[in-house]
């Protein structure tokens, strides 16, 4: 009896894990079983694949440069300082991970639309941004944003202080203090979370459908035109789902290899 | 020569000192806690004094009536943290010529390799800090800081990473340089034995107040607080 109760003891948390996992597996190994080379091939040649493939790299581009050029000074300030203010800005930076996408979406036309807080101010200078692909580009910052900031912000906090302070002893300014050894010393966390980032931006969907639209050719990026796809064409839908999973599981490779990059090491890393 | 009068507060800790610096070691020593870390950053400029003047070879780097304050990167003054804070990115090479940006490429090629020649470090030109032991670092950290030609040097504890054998190797070494440098040099010490062998003078720092100076060896013969008489014999 006691032997019994030992083996279910030993097998039920195997038997738990073992069905979340083939749950977790079950969805993606039958879009890869139900879609053959040829016909992902077929299916990416269809117009509305051709346009969105095209949209999505164009736009992700756009919001992961706005994200770098924007996100690295901010999260260098929230790292380098201390105090009641960067801690509530880091909060508020969370903020868009946790918001659902359709929220995010109706608070962006709330801001930006043409009766939002902004929206009069934008089109007396001549600018009107829903339902424009510069919408989807904002959006994919809007949600995308805060992964890489945090990841930043997390490389930064780590550099050994005393590092920073020998550079300027040698007579290094801020800047070349930063670009020379803060950046290159935390390149392996700024990586992470720009692809992060940029995954997230790839796969954006709710925030998009609400502030941008779903137009083929301007608004219309990958995960919405596989939605679009579904009701026309499943085998254009399936053959965009497989180039998704494809980028996402090439990103978390690299992601993965990164964080245990060569400058993980002491010194770069050491916590005083 | 260093004229520092210094008064920095830090939550409740008060750090108020007074002393002159020559060239040649400045032996600062004093229980956990003391303030010898927040001296050295006060006179690297990487913290600010509330109160006081700071005059190095004739420059003023801090003086709190006028306001005046040098950030770090133009004093001229060289630091080197307790694991000698080579960048570990660079090669010992770009590591010693990191300080030199304002000359030109020949010059500059010239004095890393004088720095990297005069400790005995040469060879370890192409190498990366990962790759160095721990009295190797030191050297590498000590050409860096001397290849820049500062009006004063910085040491936090810069035996206290080493193991016994290269420490007393690189304890005399570490003497001979900081003579031959001949600016004023604050080291942060908690070995008897590492006082002895760089010799020079000494200040004893206890609870953010200067409580014991003069040259070491007048003061190890002599020691007057509590603090100083455990430091001698247990070293």
């Amino acid at each position: 009896m006691r032997g019994w109760s030992r083996r279910v003891q030993l097998v039920l948390p195997v038997l738990a894990a073992g069905v979340l996992l083939a749950f977790l597996l079950a969805p993606l190994l039958a879009l890869l079983l139900s879609t053959g080379l040829g016909e992902a091939l077929a299916g990416l040649r269809h117009p509305l694949a051709v346009a969105a493939l095209g949209l999505s790299l164009l736009t992700t581009s756009a919001s992961l440069v706005l994200v770098l050029v924007l996100g690295t000074p901010l999260a260098w300030l929230l790292a380098r300082r201390t105090g009641r203010l960067p801690r509530a800005v880091d909060t508020l930076v969370q903020l868009p991970i946790v918001i659902p996408p359709a929220v995010s979406g109706l608070a962006l036309l709330l801001a930006f639309g043409r009766r939002g807080l902004l929206g009069p101010w934008l089109e007396r200078v001549g600018i009107g941004l829903p339902f424009t692909t510069a919408a989807v580009v904002l959006a994919e910052v809007f949600v995308s944003a805060p992964f890489y900031v945090l990841a930043a912000a997390a490389a930064f906090r780590r550099l050994d202080p005393a590092l920073l302070l020998v550079a300027r002893s040698l007579g290094a300014g801020p800047a070349r203090t930063f670009f020379r050894v803060a950046l290159p010393l935390s390149m392996p966390g700024l990586i992470t979370g720009a692809a992060l980032s940029w995954s997230r931006a790839l796969g954006e969907f709710g925030a998009t459908l609400m502030f941008a639209g779903n137009l083929t050719g301007r608004t219309q990026t990958l995960p919405l035109a596989i939605y679009t796809a579904l009701e026309t064409d499943v085998r254009a839908a399936k053959a965009m789902a497989l180039v998704l999973v494809v980028v996402a599981f090439g990103l978390l490779l690299l992601v993965g290899r990164r964080a245990h990059g060569f400058l993980g090491g002491e010194g770069a890393r050491r916590a005083t | 020569m260093l004229d520092a009068r210094l008064d920095l507060r830090r939550g409740s800790f008060h750090l108020a000192v007074e002393f002159a610096a020559g060239p040649g070691p400045l032996l600062v020593t004093g229980p956990n806690g003391a303030g010898k870390t927040t001296l050295l950053l006060a006179v690297l400029g990487a913290l600010r004094p509330s109160a006081g003047r700071l005059v190095l070879g004739g420059d003023v780097l801090f003086d709190a009536t006028s306001g005046r304050c040098l950030p770090v990167e133009e004093r001229r003054v060289a630091y080197v943290p307790q694991d000698s804070g080579l960048f570990p990115h660079l090669s010992v090479r770009d590591n010693v010529g990191f300080g030199l940006s304002r000359l030109d490429k020949t010059a500059r090629a010239a004095r890393v390799e004088q720095a990297l020649g005069q400790l005995g470090a040469a060879a370890l030109a192409e190498r990366l800090p990962s790759s160095l032991s721990g009295g190797e670092r030191q050297r590498v950290a000590l050409a860096r800081a001397m290849a820049m030609e500062p009006h004063a040097l910085l040491l936090d504890e810069p035996l206290a990473a080493l193991d016994t054998p290269s420490r007393v190797r690189f304890r005399g070494f570490l003497a001979e340089h900081l003579r031959r440098l001949a600016v004023p040099a604050l080291v942060v010490t908690h070995e008897a034995e590492d006082a002895r062998a760089l010799g020079g003078q000494m200040l004893v720092l206890e609870d953010g107040h200067v409580t014991e100076r003069g040259p070491v060896d007048a003061l190890r013969v002599a020691p007057a607080s509590a603090f100083a008489r455990a430091f001698w014999t247990n070293g």
